[in-house]
C-alpha cells in the first residue's frame, strides 16, 4: 500500500434544498487502501458515497480521482463501480447478463467478456450460478452477484454503501471475511459507508467519523477506538463510561492528578493540561475492574451496586449504580480460574480500573 | 363457528349478486350473440332455424378483408401514438411529487366525466371547416381557404387517441412506480448511456405496462364505431362500424353476431399473447446476445 493520495474531495460543499450537507469537506484516500466512512445515519456519508461515484455534482469544490477532477464527469465515464444497499440486481437478467453488463457497455470483446465474467464469479465463490436469475438466489448470492458486477470491471475504487447491512449476523460476519479477502485479491481501494461501528473496526485500514456533515476523526481502526479525540466518536464507536474530571496537579509529562466525583486519580495523558483544567476521562467497559466488597483492601476506587447482570458468553456484563449517582457499564471475560463469577443483583462492589488504561480528553463542552 | 356465520352469509349474498347481475347481463347476452351467430338471417323475423356456420364463412370474405385491415391499421396508429405521447408522460408523471401526480391524474381524468360521445362532437367541432382550427389558421394567413380535417382518417385517429389515452396511462403508471430507481443509477455506474438504460432497463422493465397498455387501447380502438361515424363519416373504418351495419342498418343480425364472435376470439387470442409475453420478459433476459 502506497500512501499518496489517490481520491480526494477537496473543499466540497453539497447542498440540498438551500441546506448544506456538506461544507467545505476534505477527504484523501490512498491507493489500495479499505476506507470506511462510519456515521449515524442522515450523516451525510451516503452523499460522501454519491460524489464520488457521480450519481451527485458538488456544489463547490473538487473531487480528484489519480491526478484527474472528475467532480463533473458523470456517473457512466467514472472509473467506479457501486455495491448498492439494495443489490439492485436487474431482475430480468441472469447472474452472467448482470455481471457482463459492464463489459458490454463498453464494448469489450465476447470471448473475454466471458473469461472475465467467469472469473469475477470465482472471486466471489458463484460458480456455475451464470444461469441463474435473480430471483433464485439468496440474500447472500445477491450480495455476491452485485460485488461481482462492479468489480467485473477493474474499477480504480470500489464504492460498498452499506452492502451488508441487510444480511443477517452470520452471513454478515462471512461476508466481512470475504470483503477484506477480495480487496486483498484485487488490490483495488474499497471505501464501505456503514453505521454500523463493528462492521468499520472489523474491516477497515482506516476510518473516518462524520457527524452532522463534520468530519471528526480519521484513523486506523485502533486509533479511534482507543484515542478518541472527542465524546462523539467515544460514543459512536463501541461503550463508553464518561467521567468529568479536575486536573489539580501535574505530576510529570503526560501524567496528572485529577478528581473525579471527590475521588483524586492519576491519569496519564497525551495532551498537555494546566491545573483546574476540565477533562473528560473515557473508559472502555473492558477497561474497568470490578471487586467483591470483601475481596479489596479499603478504599478502592468507587463505591456502587450492581444493579444489571447480563451473561453474554464470552463477558459478563454488568450495570453498576455508583453511590455518586454516576451509571456505569463494565464487562468482564471470564478466566479459568473463576468460571463460575458472577454477581449478585444490588451486591455492593468497589469500581476502579487499570492506570494507563484510560484515555484523557479536554472538555470542550464543559466552558460552554 | 356461529361468530363467522354473519361475514359468511355476507359473503354469499355478495356473491350471489354479483354472479347473478354477471350472468344475467354479460355472460346471457354473449350466448344469446353466439347462438345467433350460427343461426340463418331471415328478413321477416330477423332470424330463423337451421343452424349453419356461413355467416362465420362470410366474415372471411375478400370484401370484409379490407375493413379488417384498414381497422388494424387505424387502431395500431392509435395504439401508437398513445404509446408515444402516453410513455413519456407516465414516466414524468411517476417522477414526480405525490401532490403533482395526483393533480395531473386529476386533470386526465376530469374529462371522463362528461359523456365520450358529446367529447367526440366537441372535436368535430374543433376540427370542422368553420372549427377552431380552420378559423385559427386562415385567421393567421396560414392558409387561405379551409383544410379537410374532418371526415378523415386523421380525425379518427385523433378522436381515438383523445377517448383511448389514459388507458395506456394508467398501466404504465402502476409499471414506473414498480420501477426500482436504483436500477437506472446502477445503469449509469456501469457505464450505460442513457440510449443504452433505456434499452436494456427501462424498456424491458416497463415492457408488462407497455402491453397491458397497448392491449386496452388496441382492443376498443377496433369496436368504437362512432368515433368512425362522427369524425370519419360514412365509411365503415372500423370493425365496430362493420356490426352495427349488419346489426341497424342491413339487420342482418346473424352475420353481425358471427363478427363480434370473431372480434371477441381475436381479442381473447391477443390476452392468451399478453400472458405469454409477459412471463417470457418476465423470466427471461432482456439483454440477450442478439441484443448486441
Amino acid at each position: 500500500m502506497t500512501n499518496s493520495a489517490f481520491l480526494s474531495l477537496d473543499n466540497v460543499t453539497k447542498r440540498y434544498q438551500n441546506q448544506d450537507v456538506l461544507r467545505e469537506f476534505d477527504l484523501t484516500i490512498n491507493d489500495g487502501e479499505f476506507f470506511t466512512i462510519l456515521g449515524p445515519s442522515g450523516c451525510g456519508k451516503t452523499t460522501i458515497l454519491r460524489l464520488i461515484a457521480g450519481f451527485e455534482k458538488p456544489d463547490e469544490g473538487q473531487v480528484v480521482l489519480d491526478g484527474q477532477d472528475i467532480a463533473h464527469l458523470s456517473a457512466e465515464h467514472r472509473p467506479t463501480n457501486t455495491v448498492f444497499q439494495s443489490y439492485a440486481l436487474f431482475p430480468h437478467m441472469t447472474v452472467f447478463d448482470n455481471v457482463a453488463f459492464g463489459l458490454k457497455m463498453s464494448g469489450v470483446k465476447k470471448s473475454e467478456i466471458k473469461q472475465r465474467v467467469e472469473d469475477a464469479l470465482a472471486v466471489v465463490q458463484l460458480h456455475g450460478f451464470e444461469q441463474r436469475l435473480p430471483h433464485q438466489l439468496s440474500g447472500g448470492q445477491k450480495q455476491r452477484v452485485a460485488i461481482a458486477r462492479a468489480i467485473v470491471n477493474r474499477p480504480k475504487v470500489l464504492l460498498l454503501d452499506e452492502s451488508l447491512s441487510a444480511l443477517d449476523h452470520k452471513l454478515r460476519q462471512k461476508m466481512q471475511n470475504e470483503l477484506k479477502r477480495i480487496q486483498r485479491q484485487l488490490n483495488i481501494t474499497f471505501i464501505y459507508v456503514t453505521h454500523d461501528q463493528e462492521e468499520a473496526l472489523t474491516m477497515s485500514d482506516r476510518v473516518l467519523v462524520i457527524n452532522n456533515g463534520q468530519p471528526q476523526q480519521v484513523g486506523t481502526p485502533r486509533e479511534i477506538y482507543e484515542s478518541p479525540v472527542n465524546l462523539f466518536v467515544a460514543r459512536f464507536i463501541g461503550e463508553s463510561n464518561v467521567f468529568k474530571a479536575r486536573i489539580t496537579e501535574r505530576l510529570e509529562d503526560f501524567q496528572y492528578m485529577a478528581e473525579i466525583h471527590g475521588i483524586e486519580w492519576k491519569i496519564f495523558a497525551d495532551h498537555k493540561f494546566d491545573i483546574d483544567d476540565m477533562v473528560h476521562v473515557i473508559l472502555r467497559p473492558e477497561d474497568l475492574r470490578v471487586m467483591y466488597i470483601e475481596d479489596a483492601p479499603q478504599e478502592s476506587g468507587f463505591l456502587g451496586q450492581v444493579i444489571e447482570r447480563n451473561y453474554t458468553g464470552k463477558t459478563l456484563d454488568s450495570v453498576i449504580k455508583l453511590d455518586n449517582g454516576h451509571t456505569l457499564v463494565a464487562s468482564e471475560f471470564f478466566n479459568e480460574d473463576d468460571p463460575d463469577f458472577d454477581y449478585k443483583i444490588n451486591q455492593k462492589v468497589w469500581v476502579n480500573w487499570v492506570h494507563g488504561w484510560e484515555h484523557v480528553i479536554k472538555a470542550d463542552e464543559l466552558k460552554k | 363457528m356461529n361468530r363467522y356465520s354473519s361475514p359468511l352469509n355476507f359473503r354469499r349474498l355478495v356473491i350471489t349478486l354479483t354472479l347473478t347481475w354477471l350472468g344475467l347481463f354479460v355472460l346471457l347476452p354473449h350466448l344469446m350473440v353466439i347462438l345467433t351467430s350460427v343461426l340463418t338471417p331471415d328478413a321477416e323475423h330477423l332470424v330463423i332455424w337451421p343452424i349453419t356456420f356461413d355467416n362465420y364463412l362470410k366474415v372471411f370474405e375478400p370484401i370484409y378483408a379490407g375493413v379488417f385491415w384498414n381497422s388494424l391499421l387505424m387502431s395500431g396508429i392509435t395504439t401508437l401514438v398513445c404509446l408515444l405521447i402516453g410513455y413519456p408522460f407516465a414516466y414524468l408523471l411517476a417522477n414526480m411529487s405525490p401532490t403533482m401526480r395526483v393533480v395531473l391524474l386529476f386533470l386526465m381524468v376530469v374529462p371522463f366525466w362528461t359523456n365520450s360521445l358529446i367529447r367526440i362532437y366537441a372535436i368535430k367541432m374543433i376540427l370542422g371547416k368553420k372549427g377552431i382550427v380552420n378559423s385559427f389558421l386562415m385567421f393567421t394567413g396560414v392558409i387561405d381557404s379551409p383544410v379537410q380535417l374532418i371526415y378523415t382518417d386523421f380525425a379518427v385517429i385523433i378522436g381515438l387517441v383523445y377517448i383511448l389515452l389514459p388507458f395506456m396511462v394508467l398501466p404504465l403508471i402502476a409499471s414506473f412506480a414498480k420501477l426500482d430507481t436504483s436500477l437506472i443509477e446502477v445503469g449509469k455506474d456501469l457505464g450505460a448511456s442513457p440510449f443504452y438504460r433505456f434499452i436494456h432497463i427501462l424498456l424491458p422493465l416497463t415492457a408488462p405496462g407497455i402491453i397491458a397498455g397497448c392491449l386496452i387501447v388496441f382492443l376498443p380502438a377496433m369496436g368504437m364505431f362512432y368515433v368512425a361515424d362522427i369524425l370519419g363519416g360514412a365509411k365503415s373504418l372500423l370493425l365496430g362500424n362493420v356490426i352495427k351495419n349488419q346489426f341497424l342498418v342491413v339487420r342482418d343480425w346473424p352475420f353481425g353476431s358471427a363478427f363480434s364472435v370473431f372480434l371477441i376470439l381475436l381479442m381473447a387470442g391477443l390476452l392468451i399473447i399478453y400472458n405469454k409475453a409477459n412471463n417470457y420478459i418476465q423470466h427471461k433476459g432482456g439483454l440477450d446476445d442478439e441484443n448486441l
